[in-house]
C-alpha cells in the first residue's frame, strides 16, 4: 500500500495502466494535457503505445482502430478537443467500440476560459453526436475517484462493447491530495468477451443471451467487417428497415438492461434529509461542506453524488429526492444541465434551488449556503 | 504460378457492383486484390479501411476484415490499427474527397509519420456520390455541380503532397493501365511506411458529362493520351497546359516507419 500525493490527471493515467490500457492517442489541450504526458511515459514502459495524433479528430479514430485491433485503447480532451470528437464518438457508438474518452470539463463556449473548470458538458456528453444513440458518462469528485472511476470506464468499455465517456472536471482533474495506490487485483478489471463460434461462424454484431455480442480482434482467426452505416449482425451495410429498428433499440437497450449496474452514487446524511444536494464531479466537495455546516446548524442536510451521470440516475433522485423538502443542484453552468434533469425527474412543482456559477470560478461551500438561505 | 484473380477476397455475392457504368472503382479492386493474392495476403491478416464515398463503399465487396468510418478519416483509424498491431497488413481507401480534401491533415501527418500502410487513392476529380460537386483535385477551370462557370481554385497534387510530407512511396497509376496499376499497388504494398498510390479514375456520370466527355469511353481516351511517363512527360512542349500528368513511380525510398521507431523508443522506455 502506497500513499501519495497525486494529481487528478495523474491518477486518471495510472488508473488506465491498472486497468489494462495499452493504447493512448491525443492531442494536447489544457486541462487534460497531464494525461498525455503520464500516458507518454507509462505506456511503453508496459509495452503499449502512445501516439500524439495531428488532432482530436484522428485521435479518437486511432484509438477506435487500436481497440478494433485488441487493445484497450483511451484518449483524453478537454472542451474544444471534445466537440471535435463527437462525430467519430458516433462511430465508436455505431460499431460498439470499446474505449474510454475522458474530457476534462473546462468553460466554454469555444475557447472561454481556457484553464478555468466548468461543469457544462453534461449535456454534450449525451447528446453531443447526431443521431439517437445512448452513451455511458462518469464523473469523478476526488483523486481516489478518479482512478476507482477510471477503471470502472474501462470495465463498462469493455464488458457493454461501448464507447464510456468520463467526465471529469477541471478542479478535480488538477486537484492534488492524498492517494493509495490499489495492488494489482485488488480493484477487478473486466476484459471484453472473445468470440466462442467457429471463425466461419463469427458474427460480430449478434449478441448473445446477456445482450452483447463477442468481440474478435484484427489479425486474430476471425475475419469480421465494422462499419459507421447501418448494419445487420453480419457487420456489412445493410438499409433494411427492420435491420436499421433493430440496431437502434439495440445501442439503447444494452445499456438499459445493465442500468442497476451502470448508475453509481454516493450517499452522505441522506436518510433523514430535508434538503438534498444533488452534485456530481468536484462540485460534491462543496456541497458536502455545506451540508455539514447546515447539519451543525440542526438542519438536516444530505448529499447524494452521482458518479455516473448518463444514464441518469432516476430511480435514486426519486426516491431520495420525493422525502427531501428542498431538493438543491450546484453545478458549474448557467444552464442547469443537471438540474433540469432532476426537475424532470421530481416534477415540476418539486421545490429545487440551482446553484449556478459559471465564470470559471469553483462553486464554494458559502456559495450554497447563501443560495438556500431563507428568504 | 497461375494467375491471380483476387476472387478469395471478393464477396460474390454481392454482386454486381454499385458503381455507375464506366467508372473505375471495380478495376482498381481488381488491381488490388489480385495484388493482394500475389503477395499471399490472408484474409484475416488484412485490414481495409474506407472512407466515405464512391470509392468508400468498396470494403462492401471484401471478404478481409474491413473498418468503414466516418468521412475523411480513415487514416485516423488505419494508424490506430496498424501502431497497435504492426502485424497486419493495413490499406486504406479513399477517394479524392475522402483523401485529400477533408482528411487533408490526416494524409500529411500519415506520410509525415511514416506509419506502415497503404493509402489508395482514387482521384475522379469531384464528389461523385454527392452529385459532383468539386473537390481539392478538381482542376482550375474545370465544370462540377458547384463550379457551374468553371473551378476558380486550384487542384491539389496529390502525389507532390505525399512526397513532401515524407511518404516512402508515391506512384500515380490510371484505371486505364491496368496492369500497370496492379503492380504500383503491390509494390505499394510491399514498402514498409507510408506508401500512397494515387489512380486517375473516370467519373463519367458526374464529371465527365460536365467536361466534354460526354462517353465513358472519352474519359478511357483520356487517361490513356494525358497519362504518360514522366520521360515522355519532359519531352512535352507544354504538358501541364495541355492537360498532361505523369504516371509511374515517384518516389521510393526506406525511411523507418513509425513502429521501427517506436520500437526503439519503447527499449528505452524499459531501460533495455
Amino acid at each position: 500500500m502506497q500513499t501519495k500525493l497525486l494529481q487528478g490527471n495523474q491518477a486518471m493515467a495510472e488508473a488506465a495502466i491498472y486497468a489494462g490500457a495499452r493504447f493512448y492517442a491525443g492531442y494536447p489541450i489544457t486541462p487534460s494535457s497531464e494525461i498525455a504526458e503520464e500516458s507518454a511515459r507509462l505506456l511503453p514502459k508496459v509495452g503499449g503505445v502512445y501516439v500524439q495524433m495531428e488532432d482530436e479528430i484522428g485521435s479518437i479514430g486511432a484509438i477506435v482502430g487500436a481497440s478494433l485491433a485488441g487493445a484497450k485503447s483511451y484518449t483524453a480532451t478537454s472542451g474544444p478537443g471534445f466537440s471535435l470528437m463527437q462525430e467519430n464518438l458516433g462511430m465508436a457508438v455505431m460499431g460498439e467500440v470499446p474505449c474510454v474518452i475522458i474530457n476534462v470539463q473546462r468553460s466554454g463556449p469555444s475557447t472561454g476560459l481556457a484553464t478555468k473548470p466548468s461543469q457544462s458538458d453534461i449535456m454534450q456528453a449525451r447528446w453531443g453526436r447526431h443521431g439517437d444513440q445512448s452513451i455511458i458518462a462518469l464523473s469523478p469528485a476526488t483523486v481516489q475517484e478518479c482512478f476507482t472511476v477510471t477503471v470502472k470506464a474501462f470495465n463498462f468499455a469493455e464488458k457493454y462493447r461501448v464507447p464510456v465517456i468520463l467526465n471529469a472536471d477541471e478542479i478535480v482533474a488538477h486537484m492534488r491530495e492524498n492517494f493509495t495506490m490499489p495492488a494489482p487485483g485488488e480493484i477487478e478489471v473486466w476484459d471484453r468477451k472473445s468470440p466462442a463460434a467457429a471463425p466461419d461462424q463469427y458474427r460480430p454484431f449478434e449478441p448473445d443471451d446477456d445482450g452483447i455480442a463477442p468481440l474478435a480482434a484484427y489479425g486474430s482467426d476471425y475475419v469480421y467487417h465494422v462499419t459507421s452505416s447501418m448494419h445487420g449482425y453480419e457487420g456489412y451495410s445493410n438499409n433494411n428497415p427492420a435491420t436499421a429498428a433493430w440496431k437502434i433499440a439495440h445501442l439503447h437497450q444494452k445499456l438499459e438492461r445493465y442500468r442497476d449496474e451502470i448508475v453509481m452514487t454516493k450517499s452522505f446524511d441522506t436518510d433523514d434529509a430535508d434538503i438534498l444536494l444533488i452534485t456530481c464531479g468536484s462540485t460534491t466537495r462543496a456541497a458536502r461542506e455545506a451540508a455539514l455546516a447546515l447539519r451543525r446548524q440542526g438542519v438536516k442536510a444530505g448529499v447524494l453524488q452521482l458518479i455516473t451521470v448518463w444514464p441518469f440516475a432516476d430511480e435514486q433522485v426519486k426516491s431520495l429526492g420525493r422525502n427531501a423538502k428542498t431538493v438543491v443542484v450546484p453545478e458549474m453552468n448557467y444552464s442547469g444541465q443537471l438540474a433540469g434533469e432532476i426537475q424532470r425527474i421530481l416534477g415540476p412543482d418539486k421545490d429545487i434551488r440551482r446553484v449556478n456559477k459559471y465564470n470559471g470560478q469553483i462553486i464554494t461551500p458559502q456559495d450554497i449556503l447563501t443560495a438556500i438561505k431563507p428568504d | 504460378m497461375s494467375h491471380a484473380t483476387g476472387i478469395k477476397y471478393l464477396k460474390k455475392d454481392c454482386l454486381p457492383l454499385m458503381w455507375c457504368s464506366g467508372c473505375g472503382h471495380g478495376t482498381v479492386l481488381g488491381a488490388m486484390l489480385r495484388a493482394f493474392e500475389e503477395l499471399g495476403y490472408e484474409n484475416n491478416n488484412t485490414v481495409v479501411v474506407t472512407g466515405i464515398g464512391c470509392w468508400g463503399k468498396a470494403d462492401d465487396y471484401l471478404l478481409t476484415n474491413a473498418l468503414h468510418v466516418t468521412h475523411g478519416r480513415a487514416l485516423a483509424f488505419a494508424t490506430g490499427v496498424k501502431a497497435y498491431n504492426p502485424k497486419l497488413n493495413v490499406v486504406v481507401l479513399m477517394g479524392d474527397g475522402d483523401g485529400v480534401t477533408i482528411g487533408g491533415n490526416h494524409f500529411i501527418h500519415a506520410a509525415r509519420r511514416n506509419i506502415d500502410v497503404t493509402a489508395i487513392i482514387v482521384n475522379n476529380l469531384n464528389y461523385g456520390m454527392t452529385g459532383g460537386q468539386c473537390s481539392g483535385t478538381t482542376p482550375a477551370g474545370s465544370y462540377t455541380s458547384t463550379t457551374l462557370y468553371g473551378n476558380p481554385e486550384r487542384e491539389i497534387d496529390v502525389c507532390a503532397l505525399a512526397e513532401a510530407a515524407g511518404a516512402n512511396y508515391v506512384a500515380r497509376g490510371t484505371v486505364y493501365h491496368g496492369m500497370q496499376l496492379k503492380n504500383h499497388i503491390k509494390e505499394a504494398l510491399n514498402k514498409k511506411g507510408f506508401s500512397l498510390v494515387e489512380v486517375v479514375g473516370p467519373c463519367p456520370t458526374q464529371f465527365g458529362k460536365k467536361n466534354q466527355m460526354k462517353k465513358p469511353v472519352d474519359m478511357l481516351r483520356w487517361l490513356k493520351e494525358k497519362g504518360v511517363s514522366k520521360e515522355k512527360y519532359n519531352k512535352l512542349d507544354n504538358p501541364q497546359g495541355e492537360g498532361y500528368f505523369v504516371i509511374g513511380k515517384l518516389v521510393d525510398k526506406d525511411a523507418p516507419d513509425f513502429n521501427t521507431r517506436y520500437d526503439e523508443i519503447r527499449a528505452r522506455a524499459m531501460g533495455l
